[in-house]
């Protein structure tokens, strides 16, 4: 087990689509279970972020405090942090709502009264804008796609398994 | 004939021939983003240049640059990939292009261009312009969300159709393409509703009405069609 390289994914501003991709790995999970553990992550119930974390895999934009707050704390504690799908890596649909002002968004959101997410509180502050990973911390490498296949997944986790730098190609970096 | 050699390779090419033109010929690749065969070449998203070693390394676009004896051109290398890779960077930073809701995801020049130039995110800041839609159009609709400013709808409207519908508005970073100086297209009455500029957009900026993600194919090749059955003289 000690040797088995400890994986992470989070889920940010995002649809959670590209993590179902995640699961359409099918009978590759089974090989992936053989060489990696799953340290912290939505299907896992593990409540706080471990530290010594080899690799994680981040999925969604930046959009509030607490993934803020996150966000930096995966860098500290993970070798290598990955842009998984494009909500991580170009800010997508999340970040529709960059150009109106935050209070606009929350308020045709949620209407009048008490709008949760505009101040500190039980829900976090929502930020101005939903940033791309990269424009938060230092990012490693980049999964694309909305959300990236489960063979383009395969791919890019095969050479973090073998221990390469992973890195894409071609057709394999096609947003959307 | 003129000498010149492109990555090495000897090449010949006519007098007031492009260096794009003598690479195509040559089977050298060199991605181009606001040229578009049948309309006058303008240099001005610079995705095409290459480097020029005996002008001192200079950096040229291979749209509008002549071919000159004895030139040597590099058209690939890591420098010139570099250099290409930002300048698309810079144009996925200007505006909003979420290609995963965009009409034009995989049928889009931006898009490939992002594949075949390695671009696996952007490293400048994003703006997130407000930008207008203007759907008035019973036909067409422009995003300019998701406009690069080639200019490829204006020089098909006013070189083809010889309409002038389309024009540029604005300054610098303000800068947008408008019908009619800045009217709604509708309202726009020197607009023949030909759909050149449609055809002739690379991205999913001006597009036919109605379609859903991914379902906006177009066929840019129509204008040199239409240019090349033209009677001459």
């Amino acid at each position: 087990m000690a040797d088995k390289l400890r994986v992470a994914t989070v889920w940010f501003s995002g649809c959670s689509g590209c993590h179902m991709s995640f699961l359409d790995l099918d009978e590759r999970l089974v090989e992936f279970a053989t060489k990696a553990q799953l340290v912290y992550s939505p299907v896992v119930d593990i409540k706080e972020f471990p530290e010594g974390v080899d690799v994680t895999l981040v999925e969604g934009a930046v959009g509030n405090s607490e993934q803020l707050h996150l966000a930096r704390e995966i860098r500290r504690k993970s070798k290598l942090v990955i842009a998984f799908g494009d909500c991580a890596v170009t800010g997508n649909v999340p970040s529709m709502r960059n150009p109106i002002p935050r209070e606009e968004v929350l308020r045709v959101s949620y209407g009048e009264g008490e709008i949760p997410g505009l101040e500190e509180g039980e829900v976090p502050k929502l930020l101005p804008q939903a940033l791309p990973l990269g424009m938060v911390i230092r990012v490693d490498g980049f999964l694309p796609g909305c959300p990236p296949s489960a063979d383009r997944i395969w791919k890019f986790l095969k050479q973090v398994l073998a221990g390469e730098a992973p890195a894409l190609a071609g057709e394999d970096l096609r947003f959307g | 004939m003129i000498r010149l050699q492109i990555d090495g390779r000897p090449v010949e090419a006519r007098p007031g021939q492009t260096i794009l033109q003598a690479a195509h010929q040559a089977g050298i690749r060199i991605p181009t983003l606001c040229f578009l065969e049948g309309l006058s070449p303008v240099g001005s998203c610079r995705i095409c240049l290459v480097e020029i070693e005996n002008w001192n390394g200079k950096l040229v676009p291979a749209c509008v640059t002549e071919v000159e004896e004895g030139l040597r051109v590099v058209a690939n290398s890591p420098r010139l990939r570099e250099l290409r890779r930002r300048v698309l960077e810079l144009l996925f930073a200007e505006r909003n292009h979420i290609c995963a809701i965009c009409v034009s995801s995989g049928h889009c020049e931006l898009q490939d261009l992002a594949c075949e130039l390695g671009m696996d995110s952007v490293r400048f800041p994003y703006r997130f312009p407000g930008l207008a839609v203007d759907a008035s159009h019973r036909k067409f609709l422009i995003d300019h969300n998701r406009c690069v400013l080639c200019g490829r709808c204006v020089r098909a409207c006013s070189e083809v159709e010889g309409a002038v519908t389309w024009g540029f508005a604005g300054r610098a970073v303000h800068t947008q393409v408008a019908p009619d100086l800045g009217v709604p297209w509708v309202e726009a009455e020197s607009c023949t509703e030909c759909g050149k500029c449609v055809q002739a957009c690379p991205v999913g900026a001006i597009v036919e009405r109605g379609k859903a993600t991914a379902e906006q194919e177009k066929r840019p090749q129509v204008l040199v069609e239409i240019t090349e059955r033209r009677p001459r003289g």
